[in-house]
């Protein structure tokens, strides 16, 4: 089909609207970080973006981003599956609800979670008798970055698990599988794509969050400092050069993360329609 | 093609009951209900009540206190106008960036559809940050634009750009996948009719991915009203003149003000719980639609 | 429910403060100052606009913009149009100048007592009963005891903690560097969270129950005290500790643009006269107006104070030594 001519019009318009609006809110903007980073020589840039501190940033960010992720993408799947076969009261209710983390703002999110994991707060004081400490510890962060990361494995997989057609699963019991079986054989392969690609945003939106993590992290230097506040930190001794070297290491990550992102979801889209 | 396209946030419509063969004995599915709903408490429910008991601490007279106090009235304000420029601005571009990805093929598309989700994933301190290297007196324009007496950021221009940039994949997101699913059969054949390509535009493709349309414009409104980080760097935080909702929060938690900036807070996830409202009874009349075109 | 009289009051007030037909000039200034003035010049900023009233019949009124002392003046440099800067340390204000220009360079010897109408110090703020003892800043490095403090990096206020604890740690070991180095790293060791800002530090303290000690502006620890708890917090005053001076300025550049340096020169300097003095001590900053700080002596106890320019050299070395990328707060994490 895409190998026809095209007859329709507008193409230069739309996407020369597209590229011109694009540059104007995004690229140009962006390539002011990288401009401002060239004020740095090579050795410096290089210096900036691998001190110590800055590196164990980085590892918290990227650490906790992707255990955030993998825990949506193990309770997302599971909210999904729930959402989608079972029926219990409240449903319509708790569905419209995955999408709150999505609208809250951050900061309000930030205090919300601290003030309820602390050691004072409803869930806080269950935990810390367990010894188990939320707020102001990477965990804290792992718990910010995992409300906020919340909607995306339940909203790509939730409309993939609705397409799956009931006909494969019943074909596959009457030849004499199990329910784990054809969990694992039929369904499983089908919605794997979908759960990468929401596991994939949720990473994403992780690496960069900044409101709601600096309420709950403690902000610990070496342990529970995310990058995004190392950012800030370096803006606040008026290192306009420095922050934006870090800046751009993130920038080129997310943009690298987002490609394969894409990658995914193109594949995804062939898998799933190679499968109908 | 018979099956609607599904968007990235999912929109679903209801299935027939399924047979014993292909579902769980009661104590799993019990189990796993169990299992999900305790994790949306920990992570969902717990933190929003918290929203709403923080609030109504005092009482609702200093709610309402909170809430008719000068100063968030005009953050109230301040938060609708970003949010009135930056939802249609974004929508335009959404609804032109899908017309030429989804109708089109042409070299570099992938990377197209990259940058253009690229806002979705960079950090909110820095996207304030680069409108402060643009416009900010040590910026590129700053001098500039001190001299014909401009302000961008630290006042409204420079909020709405911050809004404007981390809204904006949104509705474009949701519009190429429906798009592209739709294929352009429909609209060739009102070209072969004789229709222009803006009645085209208008009588054929938009109504055909309206509620897509109408699901990213909440999307990116919600998310409008919302942003903190960006808007923070922005803004100057001066009070009564530059603060957003989210920002009045922090002030007010700053000064110790708990209750009110906790009643401000739930106004905000009020707003949030109305865009969900309404983002529901989308999905519901997407899902209204197809099996009324299913049955057709 | 109470609401509708709520709202009643509202209407009343919002028709009443229609503007009557006066010939008075309507001025606004912009006042971009640190996190704890905000009580402060909510009151200020009344008295100055009634005396202002009475004096030109011109009516003035006084945005504020309050945040981190850094990012505050960041915003000062990219652009934000302040009328007058209320800091927490004259290094903020120095970075106005020389990094944007906007004001001389001598500008701190402009205004009485290094441009500081009010002055404050560092105090430790501890629970009812003072469950651990605390008495001195030796007792903030003790193993078991909490201390909570907003990050030297990102607070201002977090910075003249850190230099009255070294300062301390100086005058017990005469004035061995590495030792004072040594007794800082091991207080910060004690440290569980680190805040952005001081108000954050406050509600950690405060609102989430961590920490034993909280090292603090004393006027914030007044504030605490008064707003959160009166029965809950004592105030521990340290042999020794660090005359803060928060510092204030005009910005030449902005006031000449609009036309405003007249009010706002006049503004700072009702900061010095009684009326200003009486509401700074009132808020718990220390006057500096003989008159005031006599009057007010028994709500101030008598601290033993260093100043910063005799011990660390002034700001600008303190910040370079001690605060800058790599300096001694770096090296406290980096083993």
């Amino acid at each position: 089909m895409a190998k026809r001519k095209n007859i329709l019009p507008g193409f230069n318009l739309s996407l020369g609207f597209t590229i011109f609006y694009l540059s104007l809110i995004v690229l140009i903007p962006l390539s002011a970080a990288f401009i401002k980073t060239t004020e740095l020589s090579m050795p410096e840039f290089w210096e900036v973006i691998t001190a110590p501190r800055v590196v164990a940033s980085y590892k918290l960010t990227f650490g906790a981003s992707f255990i955030a992720a993998i825990i949506n993408a193990v309770f997302g799947l599971l909210t999904a599956w729930v959402l989608v076969r079972y029926p219990f009261p409240g449903k319509k209710f708790i569905d419209a609800l995955v999408d709150l983390p999505f609208a809250l703002p951050t900061a309000v999110a930030g205090i919300a979670l601290t003030a309820v994991y602390s050691g004072n707060g409803w869930i806080g004081s269950w935990l810390e008798p367990l010894g188990i400490k939320v707020a102001f510890t990477p965990i804290g962060v792992i718990v910010a970055l995992t409300f906020i990361g919340l909607p995306f494995v339940v909203r790509t997989v939730q409309p993939v698990l609705e397409d799956l057609e009931a006909e494969t699963e019943e074909a596959a019991a009457s030849l004499g599988a199990n329910r784990w079986q054809t969990f694992t054989k039929i369904i499983f392969p089908a919605i794997w794509p979908a759960l990468l690609t929401g596991f994939a945003l949720a990473f994403a939106r992780a690496i960069g969050e900044y409101g709601s993590v600096i309420f709950i992290a403690g902000n610990m230097p070496m342990v529970s400092e995310i990058t995004p506040l190392i950012i800030i930190t370096k803006l606040e001794q008026y290192d306009y050069a420095g922050a934006t070297a870090v800046a751009v290491v993130m920038l080129v990550i997310s943009f690298l993360l987002l490609f394969a992102i894409n990658g995914l979801q193109w594949w995804s889209n062939r898998h799933s329609s190679a499968a109908r | 093609m018979s099956g609607i396209t599904t968007s990235q946030y999912g929109s679903y419509h209801s299935k027939v009951a399924r047979s014993r063969a292909t579902s769980e004995p009661s104590w799993i599915r019990y189990g796993l209900t169990t299992i999900a709903l305790s994790f949306l408490a920990l992570f969902l429910f717990v933190p929003l009540a918290a929203i709403f008991t923080e609030a109504l601490r005092k009482g609702f007279d200093t709610y309402i206190t909170a809430l008719i106090d000068p100063d968030a009235l005009s953050a109230i304000k301040l938060t609708f106008i970003a949010a009135i420029i930056a939802v249609p601005l974004n929508l335009v571009f959404g609804v032109a960036a899908a017309w030429a990805i989804a109708k089109f093929e042409f070299k570099g598309k992938s990377i197209l559809i990259t940058l253009i989700d690229l806002p979705f994933a960079v950090s909110p301190v820095i996207a304030g940050l680069i409108y402060v290297l643009i416009f900010g007196l040590q910026g590129w324009f700053g001098s500039a634009l001190v001299d014909h007496d401009i302000k961008v950021i630290f006042a409204i221009p420079g909020i709405v750009l911050a809004t404007v940039f981390v809204t904006f994949p949104f509705v474009a997101r949701e519009l190429i996948p429906l798009m592209q699913a739709q294929g352009k059969d429909e609209e060739e054949a009102g070209l072969v009719l004789g229709a222009s390509g803006w009645q085209i535009l208008l009588r054929i493709t938009l109504p055909n991915v309206k509620w897509g349309l109408l699901y990213g414009v909440i999307l990116t409104n919600a998310r409008a009203m919302g942003e903190f980080g960006a808007v923070s760097v922005v803004s100057g935080h001066i009070r009564g003149m530059t603060n957003t909702l989210p920002l009045h929060v922090e002030i007010l938690y700053n000064e110790y003000n708990y209750a009110a900036a906790f009643a401000v807070a739930s106004l905000l996830a009020l707003l949030a719980l109305v865009t969900l409202a309404l983002k529901t009874f989308v999905e519901w009349k997407v899902a209204h639609n197809a099996s009324h075109n299913e049955a057709a | 429910m109470k609401a509708p009289s709520k709202i009643k009051q509202l209407l009343v007030a919002l028709a009443l403060s229609t503007p009557l037909l006066t010939l008075a000039a309507d001025i606004t200034l912009l006042n971009v100052s640190y996190d704890p003035t905000r009580e402060l010049y909510v009151e200020f900023n009344k008295a100055f606009a009634n005396y202002w009233k009475a004096k030109t019949g011109d009516n003035v009124t006084i945005k504020q913009s309050h945040g981190g002392a850094g990012k505050q003046a960041r915003a000062v440099i990219d652009g934000l149009p302040a009328d007058v800067v209320t800091l927490a340390l004259s290094y903020d204000i120095d970075e106005i100048s020389a990094k944007a220009k906007l004001i001389p360079k001598d500008w701190q010897k402009r205004l009485a007592h290094n441009s500081s109408p009010y002055t404050s110090t560092i105090v430790l703020l501890v629970r009812k009963g003072n469950p651990k003892n605390i008495k001195d800043w030796n007792d903030l490095v003790k193993p078991g005891v909490s201390v909570i403090t907003p990050n030297p990096k990102t607070s201002g206020g977090a910075r003249w903690n850190y230099l009255a604890a070294y300062a301390y740690a100086l005058k017990q070991n005469n004035n061995d560097d590495a030792k004072a180095r040594e007794f800082v790293g091991k207080l910060f060791k004690n440290v569980p969270v680190l805040d952005s800002g001081a108000r954050g530090s406050t509600t950690t303290f405060v609102e989430r129950g961590i920490g034993d000690v909280f090292i603090s502006w004393e006027n914030e620890a007044f504030l605490a005290q008064k707003e959160l708890g009166p029965d809950k917090f004592e105030i521990v005053i340290p042999s020794l500790s660090i005359l803060a001076e928060p510092p204030v300025t005009i910005i030449d550049k902005t006031v000449d643009k609009r036309k405003t340096r007249a009010v706002a020169q006049a503004y700072l300097e009702y900061l010095y006269s009684e009326e200003g003095q009486e509401i700074a001590a009132k808020n718990y900053y220390r006057p500096t107006l003989a008159s005031v700080a006599a009057k007010y002596e028994k709500q101030f106890p008598k601290v033993n104070l260093i100043k910063i320019d005799d011990v660390f050299g002034g700001w600008q070395k303190a910040q370079k030594t001690h605060f800058s990328d790599g300096g001694t707060f770096d090296q406290i994490y980096q083993k």
